[in-house]
């Protein structure tokens, strides 16, 4: 039977998607009927055994963000979850749409590939085992070094989907990367139809073939996805958590492959049955990655007290500066920062600072990156994802929790990523030596390693 | 360990005696939260509320602001006074919008303790009346942020009847304070209000013109004193 033209355009909104009749942009009359011709099935949003909840969509089942109140709909007390409130509000009363009807094939795209780079060795077997991945459906992780280049290794991979039918997503944590990773894409697959989700875009291409992601936008689909790509699954705050775990579980298609990615995963993660992993030891410019030195400063804090750097960090940033080098410099909070900034213009130094509450931050970062300052005082949140040319990077406090293993190789990543200014300098200021930085230091020499003998 | 309330972060309880011997409540949201909430104090407004220090002398009237010395002046009667918890500021204004837009109900859990607490320093003898939603909009939002508010220490009367409108969050200024004269309000069949003080209770107080209308159509029909107690001013 062929479906009328408003049940195909309501097919193409529903195609792998859970949705509140809230979010379907549809006559309620339309649905209804959809339903009651069997199109489209409507299920349950919050899921009960016993006395307690979860939450069908992302999975919640944390007791303080469950509420419930008396619901003038149905006329009971109704359940609802707090976790995902912001995708619109799942109750016990409000059910979630699915298509049931005939499904929504993907056209088969041959040759779909534009780009036309050249790709490392490392990437090259990382990039088989991708194009592997896709055709045997299996559990991938790539373990790729902090600038080895992981979204190119993706490419061949993303190819031989397109050109079988397949519909990939690609998840990230982070809303900047799915903005940074769009362009890039769609100028390597200019064929294949493509959507960005993060919180405030708009869905411009329903039932896309290739839908980037931000964690919160990959809950609202449903066995959509043969092929599902889920970029740094260690990055803070979604480490590859319970919730992204299941909203990867719920988007996937029941057999499909799974590709994580990389540069520092957990323990538990590498412990995973059926994990299957690649690695790429060394950078795609073939040096290796610059190794941590370690410097005891004293008590710092004290001495930030009195509006005053410790001596040696002072030497080294001054040393940088007269060689007009870009400076990151690392510290543990935001009240260090304002603290670090006071000190550093008490001596009439020019620089700038972001954290993550920053609303100029974006601004900040770009001036940083054109080199109109050649100092850069951050919190963690330019641990990952960003590249500065020829930067130097230094760690004030190095010894302080927040600086985990992950996050102190993921820092020291940011030195030496451009192929015409591949090495520099990465120091850690500390108060005593941590596990993690001692961690961290063996992380990044390991990996040296095996990428010298590759 | 507990879940803030506002940022859903885990907090630990400030230490003290009354938490030692359980007397004290916690507070349901953390200290960052908390400390973001400002409790309306200082020179404010007789009429309702609003703080008047900082305010350009241009908004000021003697011991009113301008926008009630004109609500008077303009010959709109019938509504005694304002109370209020705290400041409408961009942190509350984003909670309620959670509270209220988003439908995160149990949010009023939090502000019912702290109504209850006003409603006994300045109304005690009032009838706490919630603002009514139109059938529509209630259908729309599952609940009436205005009832969930008087939860666990008042029924409410249930005298007012609202016929549909624009919301008003999507009206500007101008346009609200213009439809005093069109009151969506009516009172239900068979209430009786003559000679009783009432308190309106509601989420925010911007214009005022909300609860004008409905304290109109109550002391047209008879009502001594007509208040509101609402969260935010």
């Amino acid at each position: 039977m062929k479906l009328s033209p408003q049940l195909k355009s309501l097919s193409l909104v529903l195609a792998g998607k859970r949705l509140l009749l809230s979010e379907i942009p549809y006559q309620t009359t339309l649905i209804q009927e959809a339903v009651q011709k069997g199109y489209v099935q409507q299920m349950s949003g919050l899921q009960t055994s016993g006395s307690r909840y979860s939450c069908v969509r992302c999975g919640n089942k944390d007791k303080s963000l469950l509420g419930s109140h008396h619901c003038a709909r149905c006329q009971t007390i109704c359940h609802y979850c707090r976790h995902c409130l912001m995708l619109g509000k799942i109750s016990s009363c409000q059910p979630l749409h699915v298509w049931a009807g005939p499904p929504i094939p993907q056209p088969i795209i041959k040759n779909s590939l534009r780009w036309k780079g050249e790709l490392s060795l490392g990437q090259k077997v990382a990039s088989e085992a991708v194009v592997e991945a896709v055709e045997q459906k299996s559990f991938l992780l790539v373990w790729a070094v902090c600038g080895a280049g992981k979204t190119e290794v993706l490419f061949h991979g993303l190819e031989r989907a397109f050109a079988t039918g397949k519909r990939a997503l690609l998840a990230t944590p982070r809303t900047d990367v799915v903005k940074e990773l769009y362009p890039r894409l769609q100028a390597s697959f200019p064929d294949i139809s493509m959507t960005a989700l993060y919180g405030g875009s708009k869905d411009r291409h329903a039932n896309a073939q290739l839908v980037l992601a931000t964690t919160h936008q990959t809950m609202r689909f449903y066995k959509a996805f043969d092929v599902v790509i889920v970029d740094e699954v260690d990055a803070f705050p979604f480490s590859y958590d319970k919730s992204l775990q299941y909203a990867v579980e719920q988007a996937k298609k029941p057999t499909s492959s799974t590709i994580l990615l990389s540069a520092t995963p957990s323990s538990t993660l590498l412990k995973t049955s059926h994990l299957q992993v690649v690695k790429i030891p060394k950078r795609y410019h073939g040096f290796p990655l610059p190794v941590p030195c370690f410097k005891w400063v004293g008590n710092w804090q004290k001495r930030l007290k009195k509006n005053k750097l410790p001596s040696v960090v002072l030497d080294w940033i001054q040393t940088y500066e007269a060689k007009k080098k870009p400076l990151l410099l690392f510290v543990p909070s935001v009240s260090i920062l304002t603290q670090v900034s006071e000190a550093l213009q008490n001596q009439s130094i020019k620089h700038a600072s972001v954290h993550a509450a920053d609303p100029k931050r974006h601004e900040a970062v770009q001036a940083f990156r054109n080199r109109h300052v050649s100092i850069m005082v951050t919190t963690t949140i330019l641990e990952r994802g960003v590249t500065f040319a020829d930067v130097q990077v230094a760690v004030l406090g190095a010894e302080n929790d927040v600086f985990t293993e992950a996050a102190l190789v993921q820092i020291a990543g940011r030195v030496g990523r451009k192929k015409e200014t591949p090495t520099g300098e990465v120091i850690f200021f500390h108060y005593g030596v941590t596990k993690a930085m001692k961690a961290a230091r063996r992380h990044i020499e390991q990996m040296n390693e095996e990428g010298g003998r590759a | 360990m507990n879940r803030c309330l506002a940022c859903h972060q885990m907090y630990f309880d400030q230490p003290g005696w009354l938490r030692i011997f359980m007397l004290g409540k916690s507070s349901n949201i953390c200290q960052m939260c908390e400390s973001k909430l400002i409790s309306i104090s200082g020179k404010r407004c007789v009429t309702c509320s609003r703080s008047l220090d900082g305010l350009r002398s241009y908004y000021v009237k003697g011991e009113q602001c301008l926008d009630c010395w004109r609500w008077e002046q303009s010959g709109v009667r019938g509504f005694e006074k304002n109370v209020s918890i705290y400041e409408y500021n961009s942190f509350l204004k984003e909670w309620l919008s959670t509270y209220k837009f988003r439908g995160d109900a149990i949010v009023a859990t939090f502000f019912a303790e702290k109504l209850e607490m006003l409603y006994h320093t300045h109304f005690s003898g009032y009838v706490p009346v919630a603002l009514p939603l139109s059938s529509k909009r209630l259908q729309a939002r599952g609940f009436n942020q205005s009832k969930l508010l008087m939860q666990n220490w008042a029924e409410g009367a249930d005298i007012l009847h609202r016929r549909e409108g624009e919301k008003q969050s999507k009206k500007n200024r101008k346009q609200r304070v213009s439809q005093i004269t069109h009151s969506p309000f009516s009172l239900k069949v068979g209430a009786t209000v003559r000679n009783q003080n009432f308190v309106l209770i509601d989420d925010i107080y911007t214009t005022g013109t909300t609860v004008r209308q409905a304290a109109s159509i109550l002391t047209r029909n008879g009502a001594r004193n007509v208040s509101s107690l609402t969260v935010a001013r």
